[in-house]
């Protein structure tokens, strides 16, 4: 290889600087925070198992829109046969008042700006 | 095994019906039964419509209960321009409403008098044909309904309605809202709306607020599919006239002159 005492360095020096952003969050610490999103509710369970609305209540909560404004129903009953009015400001908002210290906590880690709330009254905070 | 040609063009057929098939299964599968049931108190209907009697909402000159009611539950904002302005249900001078059918002896107490208009649910409604996105659509009860999450702001509806009842949101409206009823969303900047014969009551037993509202029992609503309801009672026992009716939107507003 012709100008290999150039070439090597290079592609170390380059390699250091593309992953700048993952040394460095772990030598200062960043990487290790997990978002903990506060529960405030004296409720046992959300309308589905914690598990499964960690994981899809974004499919969920389309599910509740389509429903709601397309077909018109507006009764949710969940897998254990408990109904809910499908309604994002009355049900969920009800238990997870919080939305700062709740929904803002993964949201902003994972940076998505879900824009449910330039229409969707949040309940009045106490 | 050997795999003659006869069997895999067969095999091939067969999967390619399947897949053909497939989008239909996923769409009809869609909304489970199981999940989705109604309980409590809901107003169905087939062909929701509306009567206005002319006459008994002039009684009261000045009288805007009916407009503040709808205004204040559906979060409808207040620009105080006309430009900007959004309206649900709102009056124009009585020529305007029944533009094509003035004439100059019109009724002395109608002349020139405010009339109520709102959207007419058409039948046929052209808003619904033109939308390109199908966020606006007629509900399967006549209802012609907008989805605020679908809307892309084009304004073909507003081009395409013959009555002007569509408003567009050019500004955020929520700091011009007086007071926000937590129970129905606002709307955000770059979305259409329009009244939706309160939807959202009727889907909890109640009827829309305008008619509730009306101090004169000037306003009827009921299922046009349905002898018995309260719009066919009017109808049937007086002359009504429909606003703009040569357009063949077949509007579902009713006015008893």
């Amino acid at each position: 290889m012709y100008d290999a005492n150039k070439i090597i360095p290079g592609i170390i020096i380059f390699f250091c600087l593309i992953t700048f952003p993952i040394w460095y969050s772990v030598a200062s610490g960043s990487a290790d925070y997990v978002p903990e999103p506060e529960i405030i509710t004296a409720e046992e369970q959300c309308v589905e198992p914690a598990h499964y609305m960690r994981d899809n209540h974004t499919d969920l909560l389309d599910e509740w829109r389509e429903s709601v404004v397309r077909g018109g129903t507006r009764i949710y009953v969940a897998s254990d046969g408990q109904k809910y009015d499908m309604s994002l400001t009355r049900t969920c908002m009800s238990c997870h008042s919080n939305k700062a210290q709740f929904c803002d906590q993964c949201h902003n880690y994972v940076g998505v700006k879900p824009d449910c709330w330039s229409c969707h009254n949040l309940p009045e905070e106490e | 095994m050997k795999v003659s040609r006869r069997i895999f063009i067969k095999i091939g057929g067969i999967t390619m019906l399947a897949l053909a098939v497939k989008p239909a299964i996923d769409v009809l599968g869609r909304f489970n039964p199981a999940v989705a049931s109604t309980t409590g108190k809901v107003l169905e209907g087939k062909r929701w419509a509306m009567a206005v009697d002319l006459k008994a909402c002039s009684v009261n000159e000045g009288c805007t209960d009916c407009i503040d009611a709808c205004h204040l539950i559906h979060n409808v904002p207040d620009f105080n321009n006309p430009k900007d302005e959004i309206k649900w249900v709102w009056t124009v001078p009585h020529e305007e409403a029944f533009h094509g059918q003035e004439h100059e002896f019109i009724a002395e107490d109608l002349k020139g008098g405010p009339t109520l208009v709102l959207c007419n649910h058409c039948d046929n409604p052209p808003c619904a044909r033109v939308c390109p996105t199908q966020a606006t659509w007629k509900r399967e009860d006549g209802i012609v309904m907008i989805d605020y999450h679908r809307c892309i702001g084009c304004r073909y509806c507003m081009a395409a309605c013959p009555y002007g009842s569509r408003s567009f949101n050019w500004r955020d409206p929520r700091p011009f809202i007086d007071k926000i009823n937590p129970d129905f969303p606002t709307r955000t900047r770059g979305v259409v709306e329009k009244c939706n014969f309160c939807a959202e009551r009727l889907a909890v037993g109640l009827p829309p607020a305008c008619v509730e509202a009306c101090p004169e029992k000037a306003l009827f609503f009921g299922d046009l599919e349905d002898a018995d309801s309260a719009v066919r009672e009017t109808l049937r026992e007086h002359y009504a006239v429909q606003r703009k009716p040569g357009l063949g939107t077949k509007p579902e507003v009713y006015y008893i002159v």
